[in-house]
């Protein structure tokens, strides 16, 4: 079987992408904008992260779903965050330790990753992608890409989407 | 006179055996392809239509088969056959791909007995041939009918343990997984006569919607040297993928037994004299997402 992969093999991607040492510890900041809709009926929607490097197999670093429904049911509908679940998602188990979390409210919402911690690898220098991806129940799907170039110090890249997402941004610090 | 009887009866028959290869064209869908998490349930909706996938004709009335990911038999859950479609649920517990298929294997043809060709009944199958054939019958003249109406639905990651070819009719070998199709990159598919990669066949990619637009929007297509065709996919949605061996006949290019000029089948007006000929043939349902 071939899966195509839009062009990234299938390496993984801590191997590929590990630094060296534990002690240059990367933090990034991300902010992620869920807008406030008007709506007869609103459910938050799934927001999916994910980073690209060419080589690499992509990697998810969060996934945000009904995390909490019983009977492990939030994951039904996980397919409909639809390039991730393709890219990513889909050979993944869950609840996924680090990278699975509840949906959030409208708004600006802001989280810290550590390199080398949960579901967050360590970066070896290069160019690399964020892709968020949000889909919404009874709503529409938005996909906002980031990319950026990591140079071992610090990078940052921001972006906006129109319908599921607001603004979007990263910061990358070692 | 009494020459060109056994023939035109011999093709009667052989359109009744496959009607999926005639005039209309027999599908399945399922309600997902592709779902995630580790208890799901699909239901499937079987039918012959003209109209893709609109079922206003007449429902598939045989009992379809589950393969599961880890190679065992699935069970069909309230199956139900209706008017104009059959339904039935399957019960998705494992992560991989999943089979769903209806395989009609029969034999077709005819015999001389107290000077009259008498035809093969509709739906004997190979293992009563025997049965149906009476005591003094004379000059038998049969053929097999292999045909697979498959569609595949994944729970989780595509796996491909269920694409094993069994070796009869025509059976797809997966390039690309027909559970991981999207828009704007081209899908090869691999298919196989009786277990060899087979060069030549007639594939037919029709999107569905057919009611709602003027064009067809049909793409014939033919297998390579390996066997292999490449298929691009112009939208997001459902298609409906045929192969045969043979040219297939236009749509209501005349009725049950009328060989359609230029394009009949094995079995068309027109053809020499002779026995009747194996038919094969394959049908499949894929969707296609937007990127």
């Amino acid at each position: 079987m071939q899966i195509r992969l839009t062009g990234f093999t299938a390496t993984a991607f801590g191997a590929g992408a590990l630094a060296a040492g534990p002690a240059a510890a990367q933090t990034l900041d991300l902010t992620v904008t869920i807008p406030k809709l008007s709506v007869a009926e609103y459910h938050r929607p799934y927001v999916a992260m994910w980073l690209e490097k060419e080589g690499v197999a992509p990697r998810t670093i969060q996934i945000w779903y009904d995390v909490d429904k019983k009977g492990g049911e939030g994951t039904k509908w996980l397919r409909d965050v639809r390039q991730w679940w393709r890219t990513s998602g889909r050979s993944l188990s869950f609840p996924a330790d680090g990278v699975s979390g509840a949906t959030r409210a409208p708004g600006p919402q802001k989280l810290r990753l550590v390199g080398g911690r949960a579901g967050m690898p360590t970066l070896s220098p290069g160019n690399y992608t964020l892709i968020v991806e949000a889909a919404r129940e009874v709503g529409g799907r938005e996909l906002v890409r980031l990319p950026f170039a990591w140079n071992g110090n610090s990078a940052t890249a921001a972006g906006k989407g129109s319908t599921e997402l607001g603004g979007v941004s990263l910061t990358l610090k070692r | 006179m009494n020459l060109r009887m056994p023939l035109i009866a011999i093709g009667a028959v052989a359109a009744l055996a496959a009607p999926a290869a005639l005039a209309h064209r027999m599908w399945m869908i399922a309600s997902s392809t592709s779902v995630s998490g580790t208890d799901n349930w699909v239901t499937v909706d079987a039918a012959v239509s003209n109209d893709l996938f609109f079922f206003d004709h007449q429902p598939i009335r045989v009992a379809p088969t589950v393969l599961q990911p880890d190679g065992t038999e699935g069970t069909v859950e309230n199956h139900a056959v209706g008017k104009f479609r059959a339904t039935f649920d399957v019960h998705l517990t494992q992560q991989g791909t999943y089979r769903i298929g209806v395989v009609n294997r029969g034999v077709f043809g005819s015999y001389q007995l107290n000077g009259e060709r008498k035809m093969i009944p509709r739906g004997t199958t190979v293992d009563k041939l025997a049965s149906v054939i009476p005591a003094g019958a004379t000059d038998v003249q049969t053929a097999e009918s292999v045909s697979r109406n498959e569609i595949y639905v994944t729970q989780g990651a595509p796996t491909t343990t269920v694409f094993k070819p069994t070796g009869k009719g025509i059976e797809l070998v997966p390039v690309t997984h027909p559970n991981d199709l999207v828009v704007g990159e081209p899908a090869t598919f691999q298919f196989l006569l009786d277990g060899k990669p087979a060069p030549d066949l007639f594939v037919t990619v029709i999107p569905g919607g057919i009611r709602y637009r003027d064009a067809l929007k049909q793409q014939d297509l033919k297998t390579g040297a390996d066997g292999k065709v490449s298929i691009n996919w112009p939208d997001p949605g459902l298609y409906w993928v045929n192969v045969t061996p043979t040219r297939p006949r236009e749509e209501g290019a005349g009725g049950p037994g009328m060989g359609a000029p230029g394009a009949g089948g094995p079995q068309g007006a027109g053809r020499p004299a002779g026995p009747p000929q194996r038919r094969v043939s394959y049908v499949t349902t894929v969707e296609v997402l937007a990127p």
